[in-house]
């Protein structure tokens, strides 16, 4: 890679991703347009992300990739190989804590962010108005107004057929007491890890070419009703009692269901691996968890 | 008594327009339509008072230009000249010199509105209750128990079955229909109401049963009201005062009675005679 080309975009296009970065910045939840660029993989592969990330990076700097929590997956693996071809000088980990920059998919690391840590997030569909109106001419006035009535009323009507609230990703979530935002297809476990994060969280949507900011101490409220609160996903069983990872015991992290192939039992495992592994190191010891990672 | 709206000198062009429209269209040339470059003058010059608790008809024949006048009132369709101003709890709003947002937030809150066909009034794809639930979010009103019960109030002061609240409009047959758009519109209890054929194209037993409930609401609420109709059975029910409207201009206006008992114009007698 030729190194005046660090981070793969040229000067003018990581620029324009840095301006339209300190306006989203500047406007909590305010979906920025900037000219999103022809990458080297299909648009809804996480582009958005990617071009936050090819444009803020230095060098020196430590990246972490993850993929529904999974730096494994096909996915992280490919975006990560990808940033650390074109951006010589950094380096990568799979722990949360080392990390300067996260580019995530569908999940926020169970282990609290720090103020010297940057969140960015990969993003299908930036606007939570879609849904309810198809011109956006016509979002861009409810946006302004802070009008959202239209999503209560599908929220309402939620709790009318199902007595709850259905929606279990990207849920409407209003920032800075104004612009409500897509925020990405995060389960709603990780909807208040938005709310006054200590580190600032960036959603870049390459197909829709938008990028916007949750800044660091910023409010974010799910929407809801003021006698219907919002709620995170209850991993209780049928006797109440709070399921774990089967891998490593956590009852306190957000769990994806497999069915066990040699039983045909359900079984829950963290979603975040490097969660899970941590949570294994402090029982095992370090050299066990080293040959877990390894093997 | 107190005034809720003043209109003065409403005009609504529809095309380029040129100097003469204006002066080449109107009943004395039995169009609406601009000789010279075709315009279509739709209303022009229409000036009228509403007083609280008042209804007030507009009535005249089809293309005359009364939905016109409803539509630039409640912000559907911007206005080419004129002026309205809407006393409201010791403010005066200049209708026209609001921007978007204003003008959505009285729309919303403090007007109502109930079309001919309920497709333009109602949601059809959110239930009846969703539908009235719309407008109190709008309004900041965010507790779903509140908001129930105001739409069970809200509907079976409009004669729709409570049971039937989480049913889609659809299911409903017209005058159902109409009954939610009314309770749609009633649910910010808006000081002014406005009401474009709502009775048009139903039953007649229907329809008496709709013009009880507005009376009704005038009556109970004291809610200003501009009924616009075709039909003179209508304006005689409803209306105290009335605006006959032809070719996009008022050709007559007053009490209703006296209208209807005394009609200056040529063609209001017409319509009067034909009538009975
Ligand atoms: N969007 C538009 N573009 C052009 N002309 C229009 C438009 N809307 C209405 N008009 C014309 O303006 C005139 C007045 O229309 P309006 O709908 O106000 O009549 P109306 O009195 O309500 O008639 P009806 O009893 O049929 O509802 C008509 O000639 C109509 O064709
Ligand atoms: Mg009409
Ligand atoms: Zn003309």
């Amino acid at each position: 890679m030729n190194q005046e080309h660090f981070g793969f975009l040229d000067e003018y296009a990581k620029k324009e991703v840095r301006r339209a970065t300190l306006k989203a910045v500047a406007i909590p939840g305010y979906q920025v347009p900037y000219s999103s660029r022809e990458m080297p993989m299909g648009r809804g592969f996480g582009t958005g992300g990617l071009q936050l990330t090819l444009a803020l990076i230095g060098r020196g700097e430590t990246l972490k990739v993850i993929d529904q929590g999974s730096d494994d997956s096909v996915n992280a693996v490919n975006l990560r190989s990808f940033i650390e071809m074109t951006c010589p000088g950094i380096h990568t980990t799979i722990r949360t804590e080392q990390a300067d920059l996260i580019q995530s998919r569908h999940r926020i690391p169970e282990k609290p962010l720090r103020e010297d840590q940057l969140l960015v997030l990969q993003v299908p569909y930036p606007d939570a108005l879609v849904v309810v109106e198809a011109s956006e001419d016509r979002r861009k006035l409810l946006h302004g107004e802070a009008d959202y009535s239209r999503l209560l009323v599908k929220l309402y009507e939620d709790i009318v057929k199902f007595s709850e609230i259905t929606i279990s990703h990207r849920y409407p979530t209003r920032i800075n007491g104004h612009y409500v935002i897509d925020p990405s297809p995060i389960p709603r476990w990780d909807v208040p890890k938005l709310h006054n994060s200590p580190a600032l969280i960036l959603l870049g949507a390459g197909r829709e070419k938008k990028i916007y900011a949750v800044p660091p101490y910023t409010q974010a409220e799910p929407l809801a009703f003021e006698d219907v609160p919002f709620r995170v996903e209850d991993f209780s069983d049928e006797h109440g009692q709070r399921r774990s990872c089967v891998r490593c015991g956590c009852n306190s992290s957000f769990l994806d269901e497999y069915v066990d192939s040699a039983t045909g039992e359900q079984v829950y495992r963290c979603s975040d691996s490097d969660w899970c592994n941590q949570q294994l190191e402090q029982q095992q010891g370090v050299e066990q968890a080293v040959e877990v990672a390894n093997g | 008594m107190d005034e809720v709206l003043s209109v003065r000198g409403l005009s609504k062009r529809y095309g380029q327009g040129c100097p003469a429209c204006y002066e080449l269209t109107g009943p004395r040339f039995e169009t609406n339509l601009c000789p010279r470059c075709g315009s279509v003058v739709a209303a022009h010059d229409v000036s009228f008072s509403l007083y609280q608790g008042e209804i007030l008809g507009i009535m005249g024949e089809s293309g005359s230009g009364k939905s016109t006048a409803v539509k630039c009132l409640y912000f559907d369709e911007p206005p080419s000249a004129g002026s309205a101003e809407f006393f409201d709890q010791g403010e005066a709003y200049q209708l026209f010199d609001l921007n978007n947002a204003q003008q959505r937030r009285l729309a919303n809150q403090r007007f109502g509105m109930v079309y001919q066909n309920p497709h333009l009034g109602l949601n059809f794809d959110i239930s009846a209750g969703g539908n009235i639930a719309e407008r109190l979010l709008m309004s900041n009103v965010d507790n779903y128990a509140q908001i129930r019960q105001r739409a069970i109030s809200l509907l079976s002061r409009t004669e729709v079955l409570a049971e039937r609240m989480d049913e889609m409009p659809r299911n409903f047959s017209g005058g159902m229909q109409q009954r939610v758009q009314i309770a749609k519109a009633l649910a910010t209890n808006p000081p002014l109401l406005f009401l474009d054929e709502v009775t048009t194209g139903l039953d007649l037993s229907v329809q008496a049963a709709i013009l009880d409930l507005i009376l009704e609401i005038q009556q109970q609420s004291r809610t200003s009201m501009i009924v616009v109709t075709h039909d003179l059975g209508v304006i005689r029910l409803l209306a105290d005062r009335t605006l006959v409207m032809k070719y996009g201009r008022v050709i007559e206006s007053g009490l209703t009675d006296q209208i209807l008992e005394d009609p200056q114009h040529a063609y209001t007698q017409r319509l009067v005679a034909s009538a009975l």
